[in-house]
């Protein structure tokens, strides 16, 4: 098969962003539920939002998710190495090319082409793989303050812990959003991160 | 002739709220339920929540594997200690139960050599210990007190009770109750408090004695404690059994 025939999206890709979709949405909607037993802000999510009916439900949504989250994002770790998804596709971009592009962005100038990422989505994709982690890392934290004792004192503590995990989900639900709202603009990729569509061909930007 | 309610309203009071839960569940359309074609809140008897109660068990016994018994909460200076503390119960505060010091006995029931009911005095004789450390609610906030009193591990020890058995039960007279795992009940910071912020413990922290063990949540801290039962049943509680995380280790 000739390079330029291979998919947008690899299977593995495809199926692991479903299942992160489905797990990080149970953690989202629970966590609201969660949130709403002790808001420390000075608003709840209305119920219809939320996952779980009550208190003990949400907590059982989110850690029975957590496992599905925890093994689709070692997962997807393990193969972005492995097959240089990251190294490939991921790279951290320089700040330069982050400003030149938004700002075509903005004016409605860049090119999508399925399969290649952009400065704003190397920024976009690389950041959320990054905020996720720290979701986990800081949902443990809290979830074992004790045990993982050492972890909840890195991020400051179990009440700092808790508000850094509160801001990484309002992180990942800004992002979700932008995702969304971009993927309306151009739906093909939609279509990409479902059946195996071919790459757009690479071309010199 | 007036006869004594069999039931009282303490003891439907969970069924009620578990309707009423349903109630508002089948009320309305969720997100959640969207997404997942199903309102499951662990009471209805569908595919889904028995998914959940198999995923609660499961989180179960992996805290039981990630529960270090040398692991010890972090403990603070007195400076620390929060005020005004606040109150949580099952109930507010108005309907706060009080029994006379002197007239109430902790009972021992189970897998003990020696049954015999303890006093309040008599607890004070065996060895206290003291500690400042965080309550963290289930709900998300938590609190630093103050708490001291007998060592679980040294009161079971001189009740000569199996430290084989698998839990520890325990009722309280406002009729709550909870149980433990034998290992969490050994750790040396799970203590059957006699006072809070160094005075005597007083009703609506639990007088005459609470249980205070912080490395789990904080609805296992059972307050006014009636007895103690060693024993290889699960006992559940009275959150437990409605769906709350059982062994809720932190």
């Amino acid at each position: 098969m000739e390079q330029s025939r291979a998919a947008a999206h690899p299977l593995p890709v495809r199926i692991m962003h479903w299942i992160g979709v489905y797990a990080i949405g149970c953690m989202m909607l629970s966590g609201w539920e969660i949130y709403n037993a002790s808001p420390s802000l000075p608003f709840q999510f209305p119920a219809w939002m939320t996952l779980g009916g009550w208190l003990a439900g949400a907590i059982a949504w989110h850690i029975g998710a957590m496992w599905l989250l925890f093994a689709d994002g070692i997962a997807y770790l393990m193969y972005g190495i492995v097959s240089g998804h990251f190294r490939r596709d991921l790279r951290p971009p320089t700040p330069a090319a982050v400003g030149a592009d938004l700002g075509r962005a903005l004016r409605f100038r860049l090119p999508h082409r399925l399969g290649h990422y952009n400065a704003v989505q190397r920024l976009l994709y690389g950041g959320v793989i990054v905020i996720l982690m720290l979701a986990v890392a800081t949902g443990l934290s809290i979830w074992k303050p004790v045990q993982f004792g050492s972890l909840t004192a890195l991020f400051g503590g179990y009440p700092v812990a808790r508000g850094i995990h509160l801001t990484m989900m309002g992180l990942i639900a800004a992002f979700a959003i932008v995702h969304v709202a971009l993927v309306a603009i151009y739906p093909r990729t939609l279509v990409s991160m479902v059946a195996g569509v071919p790459a757009d061909p690479e071309t010199p930007s | 002739m007036i006869r004594k309610p069999v039931v009282s309203a303490a003891d439907i009071a969970p069924d009620l709220n578990r309707l009423r839960r349903r109630g508002l569940l089948r009320g309305g359309l969720s997100l959640g339920g969207l997404a997942l074609l199903t309102g499951c809140d662990l009471s209805t008897h569908s595919g889904v929540d028995a998914a959940l109660w198999a995923m609660l068990r499961f989180n179960d016994r992996v805290q039981a594997a990630l529960f270090n018994p040398s692991r010890m909460a972090e403990t603070y200076p007195v400076s620390a200690v929060t005020t005004p503390f606040r109150f949580n119960a099952y109930y507010p505060e108005w309907q706060v139960r009080s029994v006379d010091a002197v007239d109430w006995r902790l009972d021992v029931a189970g897998l003990v050599a020696d049954k015999t009911p303890w006093t309040v005095d008599r607890l004070r004789t065996l060895p206290q210990e003291g500690q400042i450390t965080r309550h963290i609610c289930i709900e998300g906030w938590s609190q630093i007190g103050q708490w001291s009193g007998v060592p679980l591990a040294a009161f079971l020890r001189r009740a000569g009770a199996d430290l084989r058995a698998r839990y520890v039960a325990f009722t309280c007279f406002d009729d709550y109750s909870t149980s433990i795992d034998m290992a969490s009940a050994l750790h040396p910071q799970t203590i059957l408090a006699l006072d809070f912020g160094q005075q005597p413990l007083t009703p609506e922290w639990g007088a005459p004695l609470r249980l205070r063990i912080p490395v789990k949540l904080g609805f296992k801290s059972a307050k006014n404690v009636r007895s103690i039962e060693v024993t290889n049943t699960f006992t559940g509680g009275y959150w437990e059994n409605q769906g709350y995380d059982w062994f809720s280790g932190v």
